[in-house]
């Protein structure tokens, strides 16, 4: 599966859980700012990529659940820290961790929930 | 009144599937009111007896262990009215189950005829932190509704 085909069928599974239209969907678009996701769609992405791709995605591995808790250590005075970006590296490769560690603020981090995002972790399975 | 918009349950796949039925009547104040003189069951209360025969489909496989809470309704569509008289037949099947909640799809018959059908998520919630004081009564069910379960059981041998 070319990364193309990968975008539209993710592009698909977001237009059937966001309700959304197609030409809103790029790459750069963001789940929560740009297409008006909400905590509770993300469970309903999951469903829809594992049934869509027919991939199992565990808990906490597409999304990270418990990183910003305040007992998780990887987070201080409201930054991601060293460990924490370390831990981000090697829990989500399909993380822009390039792009967020210029401005670790955990406010930050679900402005990095993207298409393309999606695509990468999709893309990942996949060739697993 | 008691917030049981299923009366019984008729079939009980563990983990699978589940039917319940909601005998519509107009001893049942709210529809005096939806409305006078044209008694129809509303939708909103269709959707919540969907949504407990596939909340208490989905507590089950898990023992109840976790606050079922309704999360979303990606999909319903309403194809006709159910009015006094009616026995609406609730089958949901279930669709996704994670640590982190499931999901159902439900339709709603009133004898052959498709009246309503349903996608719904449900989230799980944990009794601890904030919600350590939370009991299931606010949420998808009860465990007052789980008496239901034992309806069939109490009255016939329906539900074995």
């Amino acid at each position: 599966m070319t990364p193309e085909d990968i975008f539209v069928k993710v592009r698909d599974t977001l237009v059937d859980a966001l309700g959304v239209d197609d030409d809103e969907v790029t790459l750069e678009s963001r789940l929560e700012a740009d297409l008006g996701a909400e905590s509770i769609d993300f469970l309903d992405i999951v469903f829809r990529l594992e049934k869509n791709f027919g991939i199992k995605i565990p808990r906490g591995e597409l999304f990270p659940e418990d990183l910003a808790s305040s007992d998780s250590g990887l987070v201080k005075d409201g930054l991601v820290t060293t460990e924490g970006l370390a831990s981000l590296k090697q829990r989500m490769p399909h993380f822009d961790l390039e792009k967020f560690s210029l401005d670790p603020k955990v406010e930050n981090m679900r402005d990095m929930f993207t298409v393309q995002m999606l695509v990468n972790f999709v893309k990942n399975k996949l060739a697993v | 009144m008691r917030w049981f918009w299923i009366d019984r349950f008729t079939e009980f796949q563990s983990g699978q599937s589940a039917t319940a039925i909601k005998n519509v009547t107009l001893a049942e104040e709210h529809l005096h009111d939806h409305f006078p003189g044209f008694p129809v069951m509303p939708a909103s209360l269709m959707l919540e007896g969907m949504a407990q025969t596939g909340g208490i489909l989905l507590g089950e496989k898990h023992h109840f262990e976790h606050i079922v809470i309704l999360a979303k309704v990606p999909v319903v569509t309403y194809h006709g009215w159910v009015v006094p008289g009616d026995t609406i037949t609730y089958k949901a099947r279930l669709m996704d189950d994670r640590p982190e909640g499931g999901s159902v799809e439900v339709t709603a018959h009133v004898g052959s005829r498709l009246v309503a059908e349903a996608e719904i998520i449900f989230s799980h919630v944990e009794q601890t932190g904030d919600f350590q004081h939370l009991n299931q009564k606010n949420f998808v069910f009860s465990s007052g509704l789980l008496s239901i379960l034992d309806v069939g059981k109490a009255g016939d041998e329906v539900l074995s």
